[in-house]
């Protein structure tokens, strides 16, 4: 038993090497307060509490957990990893420091440290609007510039929000996820901490990205942000969210929920680039309504993490919405990435496009898990659904689970899947002129991920070519 | 002139593809400054032969040797090869999706340099060999070959010679496809890459583009051989007469 336990520690340790040094190390930390293990009513109200919550907050939390407790794990996915969550060994709220910096001198040292290495004060000076940085269950440091807060634009971790913007706070969370929607988004809703709050004031455009960054350090952690985002009408933002986490033997949790609400010819997109150790399990439920002419446009980039479930979705509910998702999802040796995404066509002249991008790697999985459903109203709509495999080795598993429910007769539906290997003759083209067959092989799944890339700030094309380099690094066949 | 050593040589030379073989025992040698070029009927193995110089895994060498500058090269991978100095522009290029011609000129040419080798001057070289071949600098954010009509295809192929500038460059058809504006800017681009210290090989179905890069052998593959060799005369002869002859030729020496 304790060999087991031992082996799969070397291996993970193994699997992680580069990880480890760029992302994986851990701090010793001081909690200002950890609680307990485990999630009951007495910890939800715990969490309330020291949130000096409005107490219509606090019985929603409380609802939520009995909604949690109450449903069984999923039956589908991956049912065997999702069985082996142990709830009771997960902390669900640590809070790292009494009160949030508002300059990085206000934030202690070892945290300072952690999000310098992270390289996140430094794009916050050359390319960023505004930084929340979250530190296990709550946000260290959060800034903006001056410039949008005289407009009026509001960024603040959603903690603050909730204080600050009771009112739209109240009015919108939870429309777009219901707290019963599933599991892990009733598990969101009880014990959720941190995540972003954001509202654009009507025809404000932000102009440069507004960025968060989520970073788990303790083992065991389960970290549940609530990310909400308001678009009013005519405005634009683009939101990124990062995320990483230390290397441990044994499991931590991300259950996120994210809702997004673009109002009339509003547009926002929202970039994620998550890199997590392959210890964390990674179950987001992430949403957006998109209403008249308003456009939202998920870009969301999957690496690491043992198992993630995740399919962004958006709600075209006005006439004339456009919804875009276009997501890629790398699976290494041990991973399954269970990724796609859902449209939902409820007004006429809606049209969506969703292009996912999948590569598996050694005895990796990546499955395409998508719906696509038109309702009897909406006429004249579009969809399209591009799904684009890659396996690299022989042990390398790809699936797709494409839905489709179309209620009308108007409308034009696309959907394409492929799956290919890297190919011999491309290899033998590129090796001809010099370049290694790793190289070679790098070049051709980076051309592969390239209508994903190019989508990204470029500092963030960058990082991810890189990281993909490490993932590749090694790699067989 | 006799201690001049050759920059490719193969002596025998034997290729199977899906267990046929296709080239059977060609011998050649290119010295340094000469240009040759090989002739032949379609499916005679003449991209065969090229592709298994290169080091193609499914153009299997069986038989015979061939030496790079000296060096034996039946046993270095593609790479090795490349790095080594052998080119093959390809008959059929392919189309790499997402990687824009400039990521993966760059990514070839540091291969050849080294790895933390200085590229600094790589943008103004690369200009530069696109200038000179008539090449529009949009290409150079465009994806390989993606998308390529089959002249712009080849014009990249030669734009990857100039700027690797190979010790032996093998050039497969590189003329077909061409228009006649492109063809002249490539065989100026070919003349201009061309010097004494390295060589040619051509393979080619026209004398057109022999009018311009004059060879100073030309050779006749029939069947996965060698069967003719000559100067440059030997090219106009076949424009004129086609394959019959050298086929009949041929076939009464092995009669005897
Ligand atoms: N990958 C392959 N698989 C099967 N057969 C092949 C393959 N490549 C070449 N051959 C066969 O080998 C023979 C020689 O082909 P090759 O392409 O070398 O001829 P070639 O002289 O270059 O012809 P062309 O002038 O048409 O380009 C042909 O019979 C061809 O069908
Ligand atoms: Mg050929």
């Amino acid at each position: 038993m304790a060999d087991a336990a031992q082996r799969q520690k070397d291996d993970l340790s193994l699997l992680n090497a580069d990880y480890a040094t760029r992302y994986g190390f851990k701090d010793p930390v001081d909690y200002f307060h950890k609680g307990a293990r485990g999630v009951n009513h007495e910890v939800v109200e715990m969490i309330s509490k020291m949130k000096n919550e409005p107490r219509w907050m606090a019985d929603r939390r409380h609802e939520a957990l009995d909604v949690f407790l109450s449903k069984p794990t999923p039956q589908w996915g991956n049912t065997k990893l999702l069985n082996e969550i142990l709830y009771d060994n997960i902390y669900y709220f640590m809070k790292p420091i009494e009160q949030q910096g508002k300059s990085w001198d206000d934030v202690p040292e070892y945290i300072r440290n952690t999000f310098d290495k992270l390289g996140i004060p430094e794009a916050e000076k050359n390319f960023l609007g505004g930084v929340s940085a979250q530190y296990e269950s709550e946000v260290v440091y959060h800034s903006m510039r001056e410039d949008l807060q005289k407009q009026g634009v509001v960024f603040l971790d959603m903690d603050s929000g909730l204080r600050e913007h009771e009112d739209i706070v109240k009015k919108f969370f939870g429309t777009v996820i219901p707290t019963d929607d599933n599991k892990f988004a009733a598990l969101n809703t009880a014990v959720w901490s941190g995540g972003s709050f954001i509202y654009v004031p009507p025809g404000i455009n932000v102009e440069i990205p507004l960025q968060a960054y989520f970073r788990i350090n303790a083992e065991n952690m389960g970290q549940f942000e609530r990310t909400l985002i308001i678009a009013d009408k005519g405005s634009r933002v683009h939101y990124i969210e990062g995320c990483t986490a230390p290397v441990y033997s044994t499991d931590s949790l991300h259950s996120a929920v994210v809702e997004l609400i673009a109002l009339e010819d509003a547009y926002i997109r929202y970039t994620t680039i998550q890199n997590w150790a392959r210890n964390i399990y990674n179950l987001v439920t992430k949403r957006a309504t998109a209403h008249k002419n308003a456009t939202v446009e998920w870009v969301d980039g999957n690496l690491g993490s043992r198992l993630t479930m995740k399919y962004p979705c958006i709600q075209l509910v006005g006439e004339g919405a456009k919804g875009e998702i276009l997501s890629v999802a790398f699976a290494g040796q041990d991973q399954h990435q269970d990724a796609g995404a859902k449209v939902i066509h409820a007004a006429p002249n809606t049209s969506s496009r969703i292009t996912s991008k999948s590569i598996s790697k050694d005895n990796g999985r990546a499955s395409y898990r998508g719906l696509a459903k038109i309702h009897k109203n909406a006429v004249n709509s579009k969809i399209s659904v591009e799904c684009d495999a890659l396996l690299i080795g022989e042990d390398a598993r790809s699936d797709t689970y494409p839905t489709m429910e179309i209620d009308n007769e108007q409308v034009r539906v696309e959907h394409e899947a492929r799956v290919s290997k890297v190919a011999e003759e491309q290899l033998f083209y590129l090796t001809s002129r010099g370049l290694s067959e790793d190289d070679a092989r790098l070049l051709i799944v980076n051309g592969f991920m390239e209508p994903f890339t190019k989508e990204l700030p470029l500092e963030y094309a960058v990082e991810l070519n890189r990281l993909i380099e490490l993932e590749m690094e090694g790699s067989i066949g | 002139m006799a201690d001049k050593k050759p920059l490719l040589a193969f002596d025998d030379i034997h290729v199977e593809v899906e267990g046929t073989e296709v080239v059977k025992g060609v011998s050649l040698t290119i010295n340094p400054g000469e240009t040759h070029a090989i002739m032949g009927p379609n499916g005679s193995g003449k991209s065969s032969l090229s592709q298994a110089l290169m080091g193609h895994p499914s153009y299997e060498i069986t038989g015979g040797e061939a030496y790079l500058n000296g060096e034996s090269i039946l046993d270095m991978e593609p790479d090795e090869r490349s790095r080594a100095g052998l080119f093959l522009a390809f008959q059929y290029p392919l189309a790499i999706p997402g990687v824009t011609v400039a990521n993966f000129m760059r990514a070839a040419l540091q291969s050849h340099r080294g790895k933390d080798a200085d590229m600094s001057d790589f943008r103004k070289l690369f200009k530069a060999q696109m200038d000179d071949l008539g090449i529009d600098h949009a290409f150079a954010t465009r994806y390989l070959n993606e998308g390529f009509s089959g002249g712009e295809k080849k014009r990249i192929e030669i734009l990857q010679m100039a700027m690797l500038q190979p010790k032996v460059a093998v050039l497969d058809e590189t003329d077909s496809g061409l228009d006649i504006d492109a063809l002249k800017t490539v065989a100026e681009g070919i003349n201009r890459f061309h010097n004494d210290s390295n060589g040619m090989l051509l393979v080619t179905h026209y004398q057109r583009l022999l009018n311009y890069v004059k060879p100073d052998f030309v050779h006749v593959m029939m069947a996965g051989r060698l069967v003719k060799s000559g100067g440059a005369e030997l090219a106009l002869q076949l424009e004129d007469k086609g394959y019959d002859w050298v086929a009949a030729e041929a076939n009464q020496k092995v009669e005897v």
